[in-house]
């Protein structure tokens, strides 16, 4: 039980920062035709900013399912990348049940929590660390959709820096503690503008609503982190065999 | 309408299996160092490459093709101060909001 609380206190902040965000997107969701009710349902069982965002554009366009399915894929596969994470943190005998009802709130701010606590993670405590931002991103959601006439275009575009400062908010403190942290989110970020603005690679950004883009460089930027720790431990071990045998 | 509907729960589907594929399946612990490091690294940097450049462009009115505007940029720096300064999530975020609606009113003016 404490455990479940220490989560919705944790959680909580989250919740806070998703509803300028969910806001946004009720907004948008009932100008491009969408009722309230069905905006709030899509928050509900999808809990992805960028992946609802195009989502809704391509339906209000009326494609063929197969784009739908393939640029949701595309801008929530890091979700895969979380999950796949948070698999090394949860006890491995944790039933299959309660891992489904995690997976449903894998986003990227609950992920990015869950990953900074320094032990494993628990049912109780991801649980109450889910509870409050399905609500903020929900309640949010109809309160944007509801609200829709009442907020100038200039505000309405303000709200949505929203988002990246809890990205930033995030990843910077303990990039500011940690040098290897700092590499790779410098790294990341640099592999991620040259796919945008690079002639030729910047295709990559062109395709899935910049989903590859962001994947390929998160994915090398790790492989390059990992890759400079492997080469200095090898270094180390190396010098420790060489010590060892004069 | 059947087709909004459809729409809805594929979005869901798709969203659901990417999620719950790895977490319910991955029961091992991984052993290999490289690869421990490489998932320990993984969330700093696909926050990372979602934020930037992203965040430069994000303050466009809806509806408007994204550009890189001023307020962005503003408020972006603002927000890395006090990301630096460690204050808290929400903070930084409404403070970020703030100062970029505050550049959108006071720019006109000035030009």
């Amino acid at each position: 039980m404490n455990e479940f609380i220490r989560g919705i206190k944790r959680g909580f902040p989250i919740c806070l920062g998703y509803i300028p965000v969910s806001f946004t997107f009720g907004l948008i969701a009932v100008k491009m035709g969408f009722t309230p009710a069905q905006a709030t349902l899509i928050s509900l069982t999808n809990m992805a900013s960028a992946g609802q965002f195009a989502g809704i554009r391509i339906i209000e366009g009326g494609a063929p399912y197969i784009e739908l399915v393939i640029t949701t894929f595309v801008i929530n596969l890091r979700y895969f990348l979380m999950s796949l994470s948070l698999s090394q943190k949860v006890d491995p005998e944790m039933p299959f049940y309660k891992r489904a009802i995690m997976a449903y709130c894998i986003t990227d701010e609950v992920f990015a929590l869950a990953s900074m606590e320094p032990d494993d993670v628990s049912f109780p405590f991801f649980g109450g660390l889910m509870l409050t931002p399905i609500l903020g991103w929900t309640s949010g959601t109809l309160l944007g959709a509801i609200a829709s006439n009442l907020l100038s275009p200039m505000l309405q575009g303000c709200m949505g820096i929203a988002l990246y400062c809890m990205f930033i908010a995030i990843i910077i403190p303990p990039a500011r503690k940690s040098r290897k942290v700092a590499l790779a989110v410098v790294v990341a970020a640099a592999l991620s503008c040259i796919f945008k603005y690079v002639p030729g690679i910047n295709m990559l950004s062109k395709v899935g609503g910049g989903g590859w883009a962001i994947i390929t460089a998160a994915i090398l930027g790790a492989a390059i982190c990992a890759s400079i720790k492997e080469v200095k431990r090898r270094r180390k071990a190396a010098l420790a065999a060489e010590r060892s045998a004069q | 309408m059947n087709y909004l509907y459809i729409c809805m729960f594929l979005m869901f589907l798709t969203t659901y299996l990417i999620r719950v594929i790895p977490i319910g399946f991955v029961r091992k612990k991984m052993e290999n160092l490289w690869i421990q490091d490489f998932i320990y690294y993984i969330p700093f940097c696909v926050l990372s490459a979602m934020t930037f450049p992203d965040v430069f462009y994000s303050t466009t009115a809806t509806g408007v093709e994204p550009h890189i505007s001023v307020s962005a940029v503003v408020a972006t720096a603002v927000a890395l101060l006090m990301a630096w300064k460690n204050q808290g999530l929400v903070r930084v975020a409404l403070v970020a909001v703030l100062v970029a609606i505050a550049v959108e009113l006071v720019m006109p003016m000035l030009f």
